[in-house]
């Protein structure tokens, strides 16, 4: 039985879409870990739950609504987050009870839709469509190529902004992509572990890989091996025991993390040579 | 001589303070130039202004005779070590990744082996930035500011809680960098006695300027090192 499931093809797409994702949270998660921004992805995620509530109470396609609302919402946070010297923190507070708050007042506006909404909570992984299949390997594809190209940039201003400026660097503009990125990614992974799990692919596959890597490129390597891991692991096991994959996908996840920190603290995990 | 910098009646206020006041000089091409001054004599704001990250200030700022609020092209001539330079502490990037980041053009990989050889943090290019010491970490931002071969270095009291060995170090390979490639180096510092022995030209700053020119008519008048000591030293206790 367990090899039967190689051979749905919503399977397959679920474990390709899957996979996409886990590079693509894991590679956007790592500036915004390092950038002290680890719950950016949590932030922006809360207000696409506004966006959702919106497009279903639209009749439009609740992800399109989504898409624009958190990443709207998102860049002019930050926008007001610089202009009035907002602590980091704190403007992600803000960015997450204003998209709740709007979400459930749009609820409760138009009677209640419960049963959708909980797709979007939780993610819905073995649901996925060919399009949205496509859609997930097309953003994936264009995210990395963006992160490629710019990646000295990137780097170097998650590094340490003021020195980057010095060089030519047009930080303000890299900060604002990183916000535009992580608000697809953000809204791409919905249907993968909904709304509420997002932040654990952005950072528990980070947080465990900055243990184990030493230069960046390694770190990058190792954060999305986890990922891939954990999705992959996750989706297939929670089909075998019949759970739910979000929940599984982020244990995984955690389990990698918790032994990372055992090994660690037995003293056998040395990053010198 | 060539002018490399230009300072023309420059003056910055913060809400609070006047950290520079009316002041203004001239850099050549080749000068090895100390600013030395007290803790909030408005050092570090006068580099701000020149690398262009503080932009709110009055009078003009000109690089190679080309005023700096009309291009940023400047910058790619210019080395910079701050003061303290900020980071993540476990931030997964090696040496070599952290020289690398300043590379302007990805073609000259094997300058970054070169400069790493020059100022002996070779054997350490696999390291984690965060894991070496105060020193080790200057010399690698020291390192990252010359790897693009830039024609001016300016440097934020490049050795604050640094162990004698380095400083001297570091001083020897700032003096060969001036003499032999012929660097501008524009170096702040508390130390007059460094300053004294590497600086061709002196500026004493203290909100305005005090005294500028060659460093030889600064520390043999013993009239105005003396002035300098002094005010300085009321300064210091004008802030505790
Ligand atoms: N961002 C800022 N906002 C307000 N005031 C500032 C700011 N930065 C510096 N100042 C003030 O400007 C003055 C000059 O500070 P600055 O940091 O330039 O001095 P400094 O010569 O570099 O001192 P140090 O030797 O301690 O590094 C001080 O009075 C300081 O309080
Ligand atoms: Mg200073």
């Amino acid at each position: 039985m367990t090899f039967e499931i190689f051979t749905f093809s919503f399977m397959h797409r679920a474990i390709i879409s899957g996979i996409a994702i886990a590079i693509l949270c894991s590679v956007v998660g790592l500036f915004l870990v390092l950038r002290r921004y680890s719950l950016f992805g949590d932030a922006i995620a809360h207000s696409s739950f506004g966006g959702i509530a919106l497009g279903l109470m639209a009749g439009i396609y609740p992800l399109w609504t989504a898409y624009g609302v958190s990443i709207v919402s998102a860049l002019i946070m930050t926008r007001i987050k610089d202009k009035f010297n907002i602590s980091g923190d704190a403007s992600i507070a803000v960015l997450l009870s204003s998209g709740i708050a709007v979400g459930l007042v749009i609820i409760g506006l138009s009677g209640g839709f419960t049963l959708d909404i909980f797709s979007f909570l939780f993610g819905s992984i073995l649901l996925v469509s060919v399009n949205d299949t496509i859609l997930i390997l097309s953003l994936t594809g264009i995210i990395l190529i963006v992160i490629l190209l710019l990646y000295r940039q990137l780097l170097y201003s998650t590094f340490n902004e003021e020195q980057a400026k010095v060089s030519g660097i047009p930080v303000e503009k890299i900060n604002y992509l990183i916000v535009f990125m992580a608000g697809i990614t953000v809204v791409t992974s919905i249907q993968l572990v909904g709304v509420l799990l997002i932040s654990a692919l952005f950072v528990i596959p980070n947080v465990t890989a900055i243990m184990y890597g030493k230069g960046f490129k390694q770190t990058a390597i190792i954060s999305m091996s986890f990922s891939i891991f954990s999705v992959v692991a996750g989706i297939l096991i929670s089909y075998i025991f019949d759970i739910t994959p979000a929940g599984t996908i982020v244990l995984f996840a955690i389990g990698i993390f918790a032994c990372t920190m055992g090994i660690k603290s037995a003293g056998l995990l040395s990053r010198h040579n | 001589m060539l002018k490399v910098v230009e300072i023309d009646h420059l003056t910055i206020e913060y809400p609070d303070v006047k950290a520079i006041d009316d002041v203004s000089f001239t850099v050549n091409q080749g000068d090895f130039l100390g600013i030395i001054g007290p803790n909030g004599a408005g050092k570090s704001t006068l580099f701000a202004s020149m690398l262009s990250l503080n932009t709110k200030y009055k009078g003009t700022i000109k690089f190679f005779g080309t005023d700096i609020r009309k291009s940023k092209n400047y910058l790619k001539e210019i080395g910079y070590v701050p003061q303290k330079p900020i980071f993540e502490k476990n931030f997964p990037a090696t040496v070599n990744d952290v020289v690398k980041m300043g590379l302007q053009k990805e073609s000259d990989e094997n300058k970054i082996d070169e400069i790493l050889q020059q100022l002996w943090i070779h054997e350490l290019s696999e390291r984690r930035i965060g894991e070496l010491s105060g020193g080790q970490q200057q010399r690698v931002f020291i390192a990252k500011a010359l790897v693009n071969n830039p024609k001016v270095l300016i440097l934020d009291e490049p050795v604050t809680g640094i162990d004698q060995q380095s400083i001297d170090l570091f001083y020897s390979i700032l003096k060969e960098l001036n003499s032999k490639q012929n660097i501008t180096i524009i170096w702040s510092s508390h130390d007059l006695d460094a300053v004294n022995k590497l600086a061709n030209h002196v500026a004493c700053l203290n909100r305005t300027l005090f005294f500028h020119g060659e460093s030889d008519d600064f520390f043999e008048n013993d009239e105005l090192v003396k002035q300098y000591s002094e005010a300085s030293m009321q300064e210091h206790m004008h802030h505790h």
